[in-house]
């Protein structure tokens, strides 16, 4: 990134703007959340009080405990629908109702929350009422809920990458007597390997972060960590949340970093020469 | 299931099944139970619904309610809700696409190995937490909160601005929330273009502004449209930001559905509000799509 000014343009200068009102914010946020003083927005000197508190409140970490539970089990069967998914969207290129099956595919990526969530939750109570499953709303049903959507996203990461993919190579398997099984968990595979644990980390945070379709399929009993995190929220600010929202954004942040690191080991691996 | 198999070609057929089985059951199903609750009466049970189709005395009927549609027409209270809400969705689109453009347009001209670490910048914060993001913004808005008391202080005002709990404020929360979101296609369609384009026009003579509103601009089309939509769709439904940062007056479809859902308990209102909302959004879903598959194409 050159800082010569002279070399500066206009959409340059717009690029650090943007950036700096992206992460100003966060960064006053992060700051905050060492603020003595029960007030936010006075500063009372440096103080780490409020991490101690939070990790004291017990309904916040057994929120955390289920929200990362949830996350985790949503992201594993995201990515294992998305690759199946991918590879229809890649690689089938004719089967009938196609259009729609790739329609349904990337429709929750804009599908606003409230909608998902409400239908998702009467889909469960008609269930419910007709098959006696689910019978009750709680991880279950956001577990359901959030591999749906997250299902859109990494089927949209994975088959990127499965579309870049030399072609030739699973040729070459399949000449050599490999069979469409074998070439694809042998060659295919390892070469959409960090895309797939790119699209498993983007999953895992999209449903960490979900607020509007857990409080539509939850049940008593079982809130996740945003929903907990929003209640506190309506009722004011206060600097505990600070400290919360700050370890978020910093594991987050390590997550996208984790995962940034992949793609561009990937990049550098099988670069095209 | 060999009349299924028929319509796949023989050995993807195990391929497609898993994902396109769970979709239709998790998310096509749950729509035709919108349109089903969206047509049924509020009664007080669990669930808070009639049913749709009752067998009594070897009779089956079918009832369909059209109440909910005809009381979402006659409260204006509705049709303010959906108009505030493509009214916002629009001008926040507007911002973020006049914000967006000059950031995707740097990242794609940045040196090619640069590029990913520009683009990192740019998506972070939309992998962080968006309802800590919304948060920070609250700290920030607020009557004695940074930005007014920073002004007060250097003396620009002398009472705090009201910002937070107004429509400013949403917009602020939206624009900052969704901007990653159409900075991406952008970068993608302009990253794509024929550099030779850009020498062959000023070799003909025009300056960078014509080149740039004759060639780049109408090249970035599908981008653009694909941006847009990325950003117009779910804020036309966006609950959090309203609530949080917005106040009485701001009145948005996806508050007043949440209301209808968690605070009433009616159920086929909020359906049918569900239904009317998905109506507004065929066009803008049907354009997403059809720029989405022009990109990958081309």
């Amino acid at each position: 990134m050159s800082l010569d000014i002279r070399n500066w343009s206009f959409s340059k200068i717009f690029f650090w703007i943007g950036i700096a009102f992206l992460y100003l914010p966060m960064v006053i946020l992060i700051i905050y959340s060492f603020n003595e003083s029960r007030l936010v927005t006075v500063w009372a000197g440096f103080s780490t009080k409020w991490y101690v508190e939070l990790f004291k409140d017990d309904q916040i970490m057994t929120a955390v405990g289920r929200s990362l539970q949830v996350a985790f089990y949503s992201a594993t069967a995201a990515v294992a629908l998305g690759i199946f998914a991918a590879i229809v969207m890649v690689r089938i290129k004719k089967f009938k109702t196609r259009t729609f099956f790739t329609g349904t595919i990337t429709a929750p990526l804009v599908m606003p929350d409230v909608i998902i969530g409400l239908s998702m939750l009467l889909l469960f109570v008609a269930m419910g009422q007709l098959i006696g499953w689910p019978a009750e709303r709680g991880m279950l049903t956001i577990w359901i809920a959030h591999t749906t959507f997250c299902l859109a996203y990494s089927t949209v990461v994975i088959s990127s990458r499965l579309l870049e993919m030399d072609h030739s190579i699973e040729e070459a398997a399949l000449d050599l007597g490999a069979n469409q099984l074998e070439a694809f968990v042998k060659i295919t595979m390892p070469v959409i390997a960090p895309a797939i644990a790119s699209a498993w980390l983007l999953s895992f945070t999209l449903s960490l972060d979900d607020v509007v379709i857990a409080s539509f399929v939850t049940g008593p009993g079982a809130t996740t960590l945003p929903i907990e995190v929003f209640s506190s929220v309506r009722l004011g600010i206060t600097p505990k949340i600070n400290a919360l929202a700050t370890l978020i954004i910093l594991a987050v942040s390590f997550v996208a970093l984790i995962s940034w690191y992949f793609i561009r080991k990937q990049n550098e691996k099988y670069k095209p020469v | 299931m060999n009349k299924i198999k028929s319509l796949i070609p023989a050995g993807k057929f195990w391929v497609i099944l898993p994902p396109y089985v769970w979709l239709l059951v998790f998310f096509v199903l749950p729509f035709v139970f919108v349109g089903k609750i969206s047509v049924s009466e509020s009664i007080l049970s669990i669930p808070p619904y009639s049913p749709m189709f009752e067998w009594l005395d070897e009779k089956l009927s079918i009832s369909i309610n059209f109440a909910n549609y005809i009381w979402l027409l006659d409260d204006p209270l509705y049709a303010e809700a959906y108009w505030n809400s493509i009214v916002i969705a629009f001008w926040s689109t507007v911002f973020c696409l006049l914000i967006g453009y000059p950031m995707g347009y740097a990242i794609a001209r940045a040196p090619k190995h640069q590029q990913p670490i520009w683009l990192l910048l740019v998506l972070l914060p939309s992998w962080t937490s968006f309802l800590i993001r919304v948060y920070a913004w609250m700290g920030l808005l607020k009557d004695n909160g940074l930005i007014n008391n920073s002004l007060m202080f250097v003396g620009i005002i002398d009472e705090p601005l009201r910002m937070m709990n107004t429509n400013f404020a949403v917009y602020v929360g939206i624009v900052y929330s969704y901007l990653p979101f159409m900075v991406l296609p952008l970068y993608a369609n302009l990253v794509k273009h024929d550099q030779s384009l850009i020498e062959a026009a000023s070799d003909l003579g025009a300056n960078k502004v014509t080149t740039f509103f004759k060639v780049t601009l109408p090249l970035s089309f599908n981008g653009i449209v694909a941006g847009s939509m990325l950003v117009f769709i779910p804020v036309v439904g966006e609950y959090v930001i309203p609530e949080l940062l917005g106040g009485t007056d701001t009145i948005m479809i996806g508050k007043v559905l949440w209301e209808e859902f968690f605070n009433n308990r009616d159920w086929p209102v909020a359906a049918s509000l569900a239904v009317v909302m998905i109506l507004i959004l065929i066009i803008p879903i049907t354009l997403f799509h059809h720029y989405q598959n022009k990109e990958v194409q081309s």
